[in-house]
């Protein structure tokens, strides 16, 4: 008789690029008038996208998607299951909780032979959620782009960098963020965040 | 710190880009028919003006698109900014406020 080795699923044996953090990122945690609280989102389904707007293609992607592609720098579309941010004029990024495979199957399938790309980039970033009123004077430590609402408003992303870190920079709601940063930066990203935090555990 | 105006992005900090040198060098259209001092003089040798210079920059820390900058390199001010492949804005002659593009003609 052949001998049988039991394979459990893949997903189940993954760890997230901050995993090790997690503990720390909840013991940082800080409540009350400066509060702000850290988390590391893992495993978000990211599809690259590259097409030209305004093409056949396009139209194609734009149609799976169940939205228009988004077409100023900052502007976010919300699709049937996810989110595309712009990257670029003909450069974008879906996000969504879909299963990788298939999500990236679908774009592919929509875009054909014409001029283009999709790819599964999900393992290229994780996902920083930073939350709270003080959210923002974190942010402020290392971010040039100007983050007061009047200019990032809520639902708006943009490319930019955190310290050192080129990072993707999404406003989610009035004091919560996301933070994508590239796998390999995750460890010193979490911990540059952890130090900006330190300051508001000993606000009154 | 300069703001460089991206023409995708708007006006971000100089750290977010890159420079490419002049901009406008067109590649030999027979390379093989030059001589190897029109080869290097092509690879090598560029413009060097004091005032308004066309140069190439990279928004290497936002959308990655290339574009032209004409920027006085005394002052540092970047007068125009257009796209690739768009036809470089003609300045008018003693141009310094750097708002004010006659466009259009080569």
């Amino acid at each position: 008789m052949a001998e049988q080795t039991l394979i459990a699923p893949i997903t189940e044996l993954r760890r997230s690029p901050a995993a090790h953090l997690a503990a720390e990122f909840a013991a940082a945690e800080v409540a009350g008038p400066y509060s702000v609280a850290l988390r590391e989102v893992p495993f978000q389904t990211m599809v690259g996208l590259r097409v030209a707007p305004g093409t056949d293609a396009a139209r194609r992607v734009e149609e799976r998607l169940g939205t228009a592609l988004p077409a100023r720098c900052g502007e976010v579309a919300q699709g049937a299951d996810s989110s595309v941010l712009w990257l670029g004029p003909d450069e974008f990024l879906a996000v969504s909780s879909a299963d990788p495979a298939h999500a990236t199957a679908h774009l592919v399938e929509a875009l054909g032979g014409d001029p283009g790309s999709v790819v599964d980039l999900s393992a290229n970033r994780t996902t920083f959620e930073l939350k709270g009123t003080a959210a923002r004077d974190v942010l402020e430590k290392g971010c040039p782009l100007g983050l007061h609402p009047r200019a990032f408003a809520v639902g708006s992303a943009y490319a930019t960098q955190l310290g050192p870190v080129p990072i993707l920079l999404w406003k989610t709601g009035s004091d919560s963020w996301e933070i994508f940063p590239r796998a390999s930066f995750a460890d010193y990203l979490g911990r540059w965040l952890l130090d900006a935090m330190r300051e508001f555990h000993a606000a009154p | 710190m300069i703001l460089i105006s991206c023409p995708n992005c708007g006006p971000r900090d100089e750290t977010e880009f890159h420079y490419g040198g002049q901009a406008h060098v067109a590649y030999p259209e027979d390379p093989y028919a030059l001589t190897d001092e029109e080869w290097g003089r092509y690879l090598f040798y560029r413009e060097n003006p004091k005032g308004l210079f066309a140069e190439r920059w990279v928004h290497s820390g936002g959308c990655r698109k290339w574009f032209n900058a004409i920027r006085d390199t005394t002052t540092y001010r970047i007068a125009a900014v257009y796209r690739m492949g768009e036809t470089q804005p003609s300045l008018v002659s003693g141009e310094k406020t750097g708002e004010k593009i006659a466009g259009g003609a080569k």
